[in-house]
């Protein structure tokens, strides 16, 4: 029989639980509200894509990455069609590009307002949800119009985005862009300096730049630490070397550097900045070619290439290994939640059951691309 | 309701024991399935309201489907948990599981016997009202902690204890401030307070004016009183974000309905504890009702206490549908390091006061000078 | 610096034990012995002229037709701004590792997914358990040779 360690209870939180953002697991060691360890268990949502990926052929795959973080599947298809493009060397025609920065702009909008709005509601506060659900509707609106799906949108593929945009889009974007930036106020007065919304966050789970390195988390994670690292900026891919935004980066208003909520406000922040990126782009668009030439049984040549791109979560990296056939020989996903997720034990030794929730709501994690 | 009844029959002391005993009995049945009836009605439309306010914060329409703007939805949902399967899980300690919705059930409806509607329709007049109140009030959080122990659950039990130490704490700032307005009239009686506020426009008596002691003592009451009917953002106990459903988790159908409708019930007694001690009860404003048919002024007087009563409900759900949730150590913060100290100060500036100027207040301290 | 000087440094430093260096893919990559690398990892790390400040990603594959399994580690530096991939050549029928876990401990997880799912043995790991798969699973599913199974408990498949 097994010694049971009587001053502590186990705790199971999920995998159906409000608050772990899918189908997550975590194992509790707890001193009644005290936490005394936490075991992540991950898995649920295992599809075996890197499998599946080696029997498919390249465009094959690309519906794949929508279910990868379904929150963000235009980043998904972007980063992967980065990857195959990097193997083929093609040419990407300039209007593809700047639609597929407007694309992943918007999604990384999309996103974050979901990550606002499930941090809100896991902190008690349901009604920021809701808003941030009715401006995400504008996007997913927007979305419907150049490719028909509102949430796997399979719209950036190899060589370029699927299709042109649609007449008028422009002009829904821009209207867009008039009303989304007075949100980011509304939001602001209504949660981010809501005082008992910072007592809840501020100085929770702390990372330290040197932890937020050490366990590879990325994104508005690891920028709200202190560290300016941003993909679009670091590594420009597209055109983001043209454009011009900032990059926030945590500064401890309302307590230490990469508290909890330090990592939610490089949300708000970084939805002002992609709004700002979005209209950037409008600006310079041009006529062209919406997709380079891409042969229809598509052979990439032999090689292996890491290619990276920033996602609303952090970093998404495809390692790739083309033997030269149809197929990929192997093609590893470098999900940014992952890396995000096994900081959790670390950051979770003595905080009570309500700071978890805060932590994996800030952490903004999202399942299925942990699981894959 | 006793006296109604003593009215109506005439000299019913004169009768014979047996008689008396029979109109009692009838007396009590009728008042009880009049009071429940009201009560319960009032419990479906609060739900009605609740969804529907919050409907209107959150920009969505909330529900409109059943009967004209969706009135009769609390019937379809009440119907529908009629319906639901009883579920009692296989280790349950079945005898508290079962029992303990019936407690809270009963608990939360024997408040509303000493309320005072108007002059003269009240179920029982009782010298001892506002602390009847407050005892009965209490059985709740027993309850409460047999439903979540009985459930075996652990998050039951979590949220069954944080109910429990909430609710005992809460309880002492709630007892002081009331106390602070209870001095002024000297009286526990809920019509004899009442009585006490006529006058001055029916507004200009009432205990909240009195004096800045009885203003504040309201503030703490009313802060308190959320906490004790847990509500956000003092919903610790239930938390969904964190404790699935506290310790209602394990609960279906009508059980859950019983703990259900007994928050609202208790949202109706602290609600109408504030309106009978500090705004007067059913004091109509403005009017002087003296003149009036009886029938009339009792109705009127029906009607303005409910307004009352359903215009601090309305601030509750305007709360719990705005702020977040603090975390369950500040709550205990909030109570003993705010709530309590200042609760007893103010309870010793009000004595003071009731010492200084003989009890007057300040509109009659006022007039007075006028006067002269 | 960039991945032809890492690769001088390390070669410098840590002679015999670097075995190739292969420029074509991307980053560049060094191939080392398998028993060298928490030690070129930590000099890595700490070396400031190089300062690999993060682990990206660590990833196995199958090689099966030379019967090599790899296990592949994406190194990348904040400071720098640089990034290497290093290569660690196993045996198929026995892949051993010696974990990285303690330079980076965010390689706990990378490490239990390679043996996950192709069943590399990180020695020293401190938690060497399945995270993507339940805990009885048979078999290691990412394998080029991996058979598919008929029935898991009482479900067919």
């Amino acid at each position: 029989m097994a010694v049971v360690d009587e001053r502590f209870m186990d705790l199971n939180m999920g995998p159906q639980h409000p608050s772990t953002h899918g189908v997550l697991r975590l194992l509790i060691k707890t001193d009644g509200e005290v936490v005394s360890r936490v075991t992540p268990y991950i898995g649920y949502l295992h599809r075996a894509l890197e499998k599946i990926a080696e029997r498919l052929t390249y465009p094959q795959f690309t519906p794949f990455t929508d279910r990868l973080d379904y929150l963000a599947s235009m980043n998904c298809n972007l980063a992967y069609a980065l990857t195959v493009e990097k193997l083929l060397n093609i040419e990407i025609p300039r209007r593809a590009q700047i639609l597929r920065v407007i694309m992943a702009e918007l999604n990384r909008i999309s996103s974050h307002l979901i990550a606002f709005g499930s941090l809100s509601s896991d902190m008690g506060a349901f009604t920021p949800f809701l808003f941030g659900i009715r401006e995400r509707e504008f996007i997913n609106d927007l979305f419907e119009m150049v490719c028909g799906a509102r949430l796997t949108y399979n719209y950036i593929r190899i060589g370029g985005v699927a299709q042109d945009i649609p007449d008028g889009f422009i002009d829904k974007t821009k209207e867009f862009l008039d009303y989304f930036p007075p949100k980011i106020k509304e939001y602001n007065d209504l949660l981010s300096y809501n005082a008992i919304f910072i007592k809840r966050l501020a100085n929770i789970a702390v990372i330290s730049p040197e932890d937020a390195l050490d366990y590879g988390v990325t994104g508005p994670n690891l920028r709200a630490s202190g560290i300016k690292w941003d993909l679009r900026r670091e590594e420009p891919y597209l055109m983001y070397n043209e454009l011009d935004f900032d990059i926030p980066v945590g500064r401890g208003e309302m307590g230490r550097v990469g508290d909890a909520w330090d990592r939610y406000m490089m949300r708000i922040y970084e939805m002002e900045q992609s709004a700002k990126i979005v209209r950037q782009c409008i600006d310079m668009f041009q006529q062209g070619d919406h997709i380079a030439k891409v042969p229809k049984v598509l052979k990439v040549p032999a090689g292996e290439v890491y290619v990276r791109a920033e996602n609303p979560r952090g970093e998404l990296g495809f390692y790739l290994i083309s033997d030269g056939s149809t197929k990929p020989y192997r093609l590893k996903i470098r999900a940014p939640s992952f890396a995000n997720l096994s900081i959790v034990p670390k950051l979770s030794g003595g905080v009570m059951i309500a700071d978890l929730v805060a932590i994996i709501g800030s952490l903004d994690i999202i399942l299925p691309e942990i699981d894959r | 309701m006793i006296e109604l009844i003593n009215n109506i029959i005439g000299n019913i002391h004169s009768s014979t024991p047996m008689i008396r005993w029979l109109v009692y009995v009838m007396v009590i049945v009728i008042s009880s399935v009049i009071v429940l009836s009201f009560a319960l009605l009032y419990e479906g439309f609060a739900t009605y309201a609740e969804r529907k306010v919050a409907g209107d914060i959150q920009a969505r329409i909330g529900p409109n489907r059943v009967g004209p703007y969706g009135l009769l939805q609390f019937v379809a949902d009440g119907v529908k948990l009629l319906l639901k399967e009883d579920i009692i899980p296989f280790y349950a300690d079945k005898w508290l599981f079962i029992i303990a919705p019936y407690i809270v059930f009963t608990a939360s409806f024997a408040a509303f016997v000493p309320l005072s509607y108007s002059d003269h329709v009240y179920v029982a007049n009782m010298n001892v009202g506002v602390l009847y109140i407050i005892a009965v009030s209490s059985v709740v959080s027993m309850a409460i902690l047999m439903g979540a122990w009985g459930s075996n659950n652990k998050w039951s039990l979590f949220g069954g204890m944080r109910a429990v130490a909430q609710i005992v704490s809460y309880e002492i700032p709630i007892i002081l401030s009331l106390l602070a307005a209870i001095i002024i009239p000297s009286s526990l009686d809920m019509k004899d307070i009442i009585l006490y506020q006529s006058g001055g426009l029916g507004i200009f008596r009432w205990i909240i004016f009195n004096n800045p002691f009885t203003l504040l003592a309201f503030f703490i009451y009313f802060t308190a009183a959320i906490a004790e009917v847990n509500r956000t953002p003092f919903d610790i106990p239930e938390a969904e974000s964190e404790l699935v459903a506290g310790y209602h988790t394990e609960y279906t159908g009508m059980r859950f309905a019983f703990f259900f409708m007994a928050e609202y019930g208790d949202m109706f007694i602290v609600s109408a504890i504030a309106a009978t001690l500090f705004f007067g009860g059913w004091q109509i404003p403005f009017i002087n009702g003296v003149a009036m048919p009886l029938w009339l002024r009792e109705t009127l007087q029906v009607v303005v206490f409910l307004t009352k009563i359903f215009v601090l409900i309305y601030v509750m759900m305007w709360i719990r549908w705005t702020l977040p949730r603090l975390r369950v150590d500040q709550l205990m913060e909030l109570c003993w390091k705010y709530l309590t100290p200042i609760a007893f100060f103010d309870l010793i500036g009000a004595s003071v006061w009731v010492l200084l100027f003989n009890g007057k207040g300040v509109y009659d301290i006022l007039s007075a000078l006028f006067v002269h | 610096m960039d991945a032809k000087q890492i690769y001088q440094t390390l070669s410098e430093k840590f002679t015999g034990r670097i075995k190739q260096f292969q420029e074509n893919t991307h980053p560049a990559s060094v191939v080392v012995e398998s028993d060298a690398i928490v030690d070129i990892c930590s000099f890595l790390k700490r070396e400031t002229e190089l300062e690999f400040t993060s682990m990206i990603s660590l990833s196995g594959v199958d090689l099966k037709d030379q019967g090599k399994m790899l296990v592949i580690y994406h190194l990348g530096s904040i400071r720098h701004k640089h990034k290497i991939a290093l290569k660690v050549e196993l045996d198929r029928n026995n892949p051993h590792v010696p974990t990285v876990e303690k330079v980076w401990p965010g390689a706990n997880w990378y490490e239990r997914e390679a043996y996950d799912l192709y069943g590399i043995v990180f020695d020293n790991h401190s938690d060497l358990r399945r995270i993507l798969l339940p805990d009885d699973w048979e078999g290691w599913p990412m394998r080029k040779d991996y058979v598919y199974p008929k029935r898991y408990h009482t479900w067919d498949v």
